[in-house]
């Protein structure tokens, strides 16, 4: 029999979620300041519909739910999942007044492509649209990365328990500090620091390569945000290629990669533990898996002997494979040079690279490596199990952040995962076929949505099938909270129908 | 004959014409056509047409700019002489310069990393950028007031019902 849920857990998710969204709306001042700033009028009254919307939602939600219960283990879930949906909502509200977008569905598709840092656009004519909108997109990426609860918990809501309820549904698994709000501030510092760096760094670039000083450090902060939380947007509708820059390419890299990484990692390097860097067993496994998968794009890639440079071959072979591990989506070629220029090869090492992602507790979408590394060191010990004696006793090792010794619990969760993952992978693909795409550009597109990778091959358009913008939504939400939330926001739904 | 000299003339005429139409339009390539027969193209003199969005890049004596037909934007390798004429770009206050650019098409230029570009021979302005005045909605502004006055009367009842 399942119980069904009662008034005071509505209750309890109703006031948590209510105060998300005043801390969301919190966050539409930015691209509304910027907005009256640049005298961007009409702009500035879309973020003002939108805060409004926000705040009555909010305060109406904080009212009527008014509780000082803390959340359980269930309702943080379910806050955290449904957060993402409403926010999803709100934040499309500005998006959409702008006429940027053919239908309110399109402009909750990018928000929720912003919010779970994937980097699919359904965006009209970007290259016209308001420095402010363009703001809010890169900005919901950032707070998206971050985490929308990590923004609540660390800036909005004065300490409480729940806070690490909410924090783990959203599929962050590992605590930086024993303190999940110590932890969140830490997020947001390493986040800050290196924003500042970034922007000063991409917007210098910016200004050598032609842009003009304002336009340099806009794109220099929007870049910054969008590829250190792996997310994938650009101001402009080519993406990287706009700036057509080798420079600008190897420092967004280098942001990419940092945005990758565990921020556990980055809390020991910070506090000048640089060992920890090496012998880590997801910056190992990142690193074994980038040589692995970008070693088949290039063998793709030398085939099709479109870039019969060495060094153009590793140029445009490494950035589309490194944005698209770590889960960012910028691209130097376009969409559908993916499937008339590349061959299948190409594309296998690319959609490996796009399953795997980035570390765990990082702001990077898809399996992560420190499952893949957990897989291989069990396999490792299975084979050492067949082959040596049986009265040898096998332990098998690993390190992160302290050395650990592997058990049946982790490999059990790091295969359901990572099946999980996969068999999201495959229901995107099967639906894309059934909207009458290839099996490959399906698989492409679908991986991409799912592991919140952003890259397109081309189906990604405002032209595709509802159906389909509607299971890349569902793919992306999904795979970024990491199913575990999800699954509870159903099951919550069914316990309140059939519950008893 | 007269008659049928005439109408010899006519078909000449009709031919010179159709061929100069063909040489002097059709070669206006759309950027979708570019990408997709991009190894057909490959090397080849193109004819691009569109307009001339975000900044123009400048690069020692030569300049970068991007040229959007309203599928794609292209990047545009041009001497700056050639660019020169080029003055208002593309943004949310701006329609750019729509130009025609008439040039190589690189689909991986070896000399520019492997970008899909074209490097200009010619630039010829067709129209000239113009400044877009901003419009404000009156059905938005009324939505902004309602929406403002719905907020504050649901905070002054919590702030109430607090005291």
């Amino acid at each position: 029999m399942i119980p069904r849920p009662d008034i005071e857990d509505v209750k309890a998710i109703g006031y948590y979620l209510g105060k998300i969204i005043l801390s969301l709306s919190a966050t539409m001042v930015v691209p509304l300041l910027l907005g009256i700033l640049l005298g961007e009028f009409s702009p500035a009254m879309d973020f003002m519909v939108g805060i409004e919307a926000s705040l009555i939602l909010g305060l109406f939600l904080t009212k009527i739910c008014f509780t000082e219960n803390d959340l359980n283990w269930m309702q943080g879930m379910i806050v955290v999942s449904l957060s993402w949906v409403v926010a999803m909502v709100l934040a499309a509200i500005p998006l959409y007044l702008s006429g940027h977008w053919l239908s309110f569905m399109d402009a909750c598709f990018d928000t929720m492509s912003g919010l779970t840092t994937t980097g699919l656009a359904l965006v009209q004519d970007m290259d016209h649209l308001s420095y402010s909108h363009n703001l809010w997109r890169h900005l919901i990426m950032f707070i998206g990365g971050q985490g929308i609860v990590i923004v609540a918990v660390s800036l909005f809501v004065k300490g409480f328990s729940g806070a690490l309820k909410m924090y783990v549904g959203e599929a962050r698994d590992e605590k930086i500090l024993p303190n999940v709000i110590h932890g969140s501030r830490f997020i947001w510092l390493v986040s800050v620091v290196f924003l500042v760096l970034g922007t000063i760094a991409l917007g210098v670039t910016g200004i050598v390569n032609g842009l003009k000083p304002f336009n340099a450090f806009f794109h220099g902060a929007c870049i910054f945000m969008t590829a250190f939380d792996t997310g994938g947007f650009a101001p402009q509708s080519q993406s990287v290629l706009y700036y057509h820059s080798l420079a600008y390419e190897m420092i967004t890299v280098i942001i990419i990669v940092l945005g990758a990484l565990n921020f556990k990692l980055h809390y020991h390097v910070w506090n000048g533990n640089f060992k920890e860097m090496v012998k880590n067993i997801e910056s190992r496994t990142f690193f074994v898996s980038i040589l692995i998968t970008f070693s088949i794009t290039a063998v793709g890639l030398h085939q099709t002997g479109i870039y019969p440079q060495a060094l153009v071959l590793f140029r445009k072979g490494f950035y589309q494979l490194i944005s698209g591990h770590a889960g960012t989506g910028f691209q130097t070629i376009y969409a559908q040079q993916f499937l008339s220029d590349w061959n299948n090869l190409a594309l296998a090492g690319m959609i490996c690279a796009m399953a795997l992602g980035g570390a765990a507790c990082s702001t990077t979408g898809a399996i992560k490596m420190i499952r893949v590394g957990i897989i291989y060191k069990a396999l490792r010990q299975d084979i050492k199990r067949i082959i040596l004696p049986e009265r040898v006793v096998i332990v098998q090792k690993f390190h992160h952040i302290r050395e650990r010794f592997l058990n049946d619990k982790m490999v059990r969760a790091a295969l359901m995962i990572t099946l999980a993952y996969l068999a999201l992978y495959a229901a995107g693909a099967i639906i894309g076929m059934l909207c009458g795409f290839s099996f490959l550009e399906s698989l492409f597109e679908s991986t991409s949505a799912a592991a919140n990778v952003g890259l397109s091959c081309g189906i990604t358009q405002a032209g595709m099938p509802a159906a389909l913008k509607v299971t890349y939504m569902m793919q992306m939400w999904a795979g970024r909270l990491e199913f575990m939330s999800v699954l509870t926001l159903a099951g919550f739904i069914v316990a309140a129908v059939r519950g008893k | 004959m007269p008659g049928s000299k005439k109408k010899v003339f006519f078909l000449i005429f009709v031919l010179g014409a159709l061929i100069f139409y063909k040489s002097a339009y059709a070669q206006v390539v759309s950027s979708a056509d570019l990408i997709r027969r991009a190894k057909e193209y490959d090397g080849k003199s193109v004819v691009y047409q569109g307009e001339v969005i975000g900044d123009k890049m400048s690069r020692g004596k030569f300049v970068w700019i991007n040229v959007h037909d309203g599928d794609n934007a292209l990047g545009v390798w041009a001497s700056e002489e050639l660019a020169g004429n080029i003055r208002v770009t593309g943004a949310y206050k701006h329609r750019g310069d729509i130009i025609r650019v008439s040039g190589i098409f690189n689909r991986s230029c070896q000399k520019h990393g492997g970008d899909l570009d074209i490097h200009a021979q010619a630039i010829d302005k067709v129209s000239d950028g113009i400044k877009v005045k901003e419009k404000i909605s009156v059905v938005k502004a009324r939505l902004v007031l309602i929406l403002a006055g719905l907020s504050g009367l649901i905070w002054i009842l919590i702030r109430l019902k607090q005291r």
